[in-house]
């Protein structure tokens, strides 16, 4: 049966499902409604809601709680993500599993509440200190919510690494059908490194401070060595009418659909058009990005911002093949004839 | 099919709420269906308004960028989305509170929603209803059926009286005494386009 929600909510049942055991948050717009879903949620469950004093005390009280071994998450919105970097960056170097979701809203600064996609470049490229890799999902649904926010505490858990859902205003405000189609999780196996009180057995460690000489180089080592078994393993990608593609619309998120949209309408005044999507934006899927890139196909990189994922596919061809760009920020949202026009002129 | 529906009004009218009806009535039909608020900084006694999406294909943004329909509950914002209307678009005006002499580039179904619900229904609130029982009907007139249209047919081409009143159940599911009173809207709204 689908039921009509919003991302936001649809995001939430998907944690619910994943066996969350504690939500830690504070209000900011364009996330409200996931605070405010788990604050009643919670209680039913009897697990834990927190409402920190800060973005900066809820994104640690998700570093502890996940020390703990338990399913935990926070989200937030643009400007409030800035502030859970430190957090995040100690989290990273920690190796604990927890979700972190930020739904984009118009920057730089406090900007606007309106949705964005402005904040590509913090959320692949590092966004705190050191050298780290989060693994970065960019759903396009309501349905994508559910079954990314489900899914993501497996996937943390399986590398122990903190997984960002990456989304904006538009996907978390929207209301859509939606099929909680899942199984909720339960009897989760001990992981042998929680801090769960060492009675009856040795005491565990986790820090991030390694000050003794070539510990931190080995251990920097250790991160990368598991970013390249990600990057090998978890490369998400949906593709649409890419084969015989002349021009191929690269979009994430909110925008991969009016990429869709505007792509099924060159389709029918004959443009060989076509969409790859990435689902997951780390690690970036540049493989097939590099296979699509044949001679005589156009790229264009469609978002909402003024240019950042468009570096990395331009990365990936590595100059074989013209990589255009067309993008709107600030509360500004392409629309499917925008995208229509820019293919007829790459034509 | 596919229709772009704005709801807009002051803050307060049931703009958000008669949007998800709308989109409940989609899903009801199987169809394919979004719904999008103006969120944030709005008020009572400010505007507000939703956005619904409903099509026979998957549907790509949320905006209404060509709005081939509109439920104006309030003057502000019947004058605020007029631009945007082209020949085609349907438009259903809150004839309580609008005046009826100004001329527009497309003229609206003037409906007194506000009438109507406080008399008829008993219950002014339920005056968003009957402007979207007014609006199924009127987009049910500008789709003509094709010669080998039948029942079946119509669910394609338009939204339906019968899923807007089964959506009630799913949407006031929570507050049963209030299904039967917003059916009853729908219906008056419906059965006031000739």
């Amino acid at each position: 049966m689908k039921i009509l929600m919003k991302g936001n909510i649809a995001l939430c049942e998907g944690a619910v499902a994943a066996g969350i055991d504690a939500y830690f948050g504070y209000p900011i717009t364009p996330q409200n409604e996931v605070p405010a879903y788990f604050s009643k949620k919670m209680v039913e469950l009897n697990k834990v809601f927190v409402q920190a004093e800060s973005e900066i005390a809820a994104a640690n009280m998700v570093l502890g709680a996940a020390a703990t071994g338990k399913r935990t998450m926070t989200s937030t919105s643009s400007p409030g993500m800035s502030l859970k970097q430190e957090a995040i960056s100690y989290m990273a170097a920690l190796q604990l599993p927890a979700l972190i979701v930020n739904v984009q809203r118009g920057g730089p600064g406090l900007g606007n509440i309106s949705g964005s996609q402005a904040d590509y470049f913090q959320a692949v490229k590092g966004g705190g200190h050191g050298d780290y890799r989060l693994i970065v999902l960019a759903p396009n649904s309501a349905q994508e919510m559910y079954e990314f926010a489900y899914d993501s505490f497996d996937l943390a858990e399986k590398y122990r690494i903190p997984v960002l859902i990456l989304t904006d205003g538009m996907i978390g405000q929207m209301m859509e059908p939606v099929e909680l189609n899942k199984t909720p999780k339960k009897d989760f196996i001990e992981k042998d490194w929680a801090l769960t009180a060492c009675k009856g057995r040795e005491p565990r460690s986790i820090k991030s401070l390694l000050m003794r000489d070539g510990v931190l180089e080995k251990h920097n080592i250790n991160l990368q060595e598991k970013y390249k078994l990600i990057s090998q393993n978890e490369v998400q990608y949906e593709t649409y009418n890419t084969d015989n593609a002349e021009i191929i619309v690269i979009a994430y998120g909110i925008s991969s659909r009016i990429a869709k949209s505007a792509v099924k309408l060159a389709r029918q005044e004959g443009i060989k058009a076509g969409l790859l999507r990435p689902k997951t934006l780390w690690p970036f899927p540049s493989e097939i990005i590099k296979s699509l890139a044949k001679d005589g196909t156009k790229l264009l990189v469609a978002e909402l911002s003024h240019g950042q994922m468009v570096e990395d596919v331009r990365l990936a061809v590595n100059g074989k093949v013209p990589v255009e760009f067309i993008g709107k920020a600030g509360g500004g949202v392409l629309s499917e004839q925008d995208l229509l026009n820019k293919i007829k002129n790459l034509k | 099919m596919y229709n772009e529906i704005i709801i807009a009004g002051f803050g307060g009218q049931g703009v958000l709420l008669a949007g998800t009806l709308v989109a409940q009535a989609a899903i009801e039909q199987d169809l394919h269906t979004t719904w999008f608020p103006s969120y944030g900084a709005e008020m009572r006694g400010g505007t507000a308004n939703s956005t619904v999406v409903v099509s026979t294909d998957e549907i790509g943004s949320p905006l209404a960028f060509n709005p081939n329909a509109l439920i104006a509950l309030n003057e502000p914002s019947l004058n605020k989305f007029m631009p945007r209307m082209t020949e085609k678009s349907v438009i259903i005006a809150n004839s309580s509170i609008i005046a009826q002499g100004t001329e527009y580039k497309i003229k609206p179904y003037f409906v007194p929603v506000t009438e109507i619900a406080d008399k008829e229904i008993k219950n002014v609130k339920t005056a968003n209803l009957v402007a979207v029982g007014a609006l199924i009907k009127a987009l049910e007139i500008n789709c003509p059926a094709d010669n080998k249209s039948d029942i079946c047919e119509l669910e394609k081409r338009v939204l339906t009286l019968k899923s807007a009143l089964t959506a009630c159940e799913k949407a006031f599911s929570s507050k049963p005494e209030l299904v039967e009173i917003n059916k009853k809207a729908i219906q008056a709204g419906y059965d006031y386009i000739k």
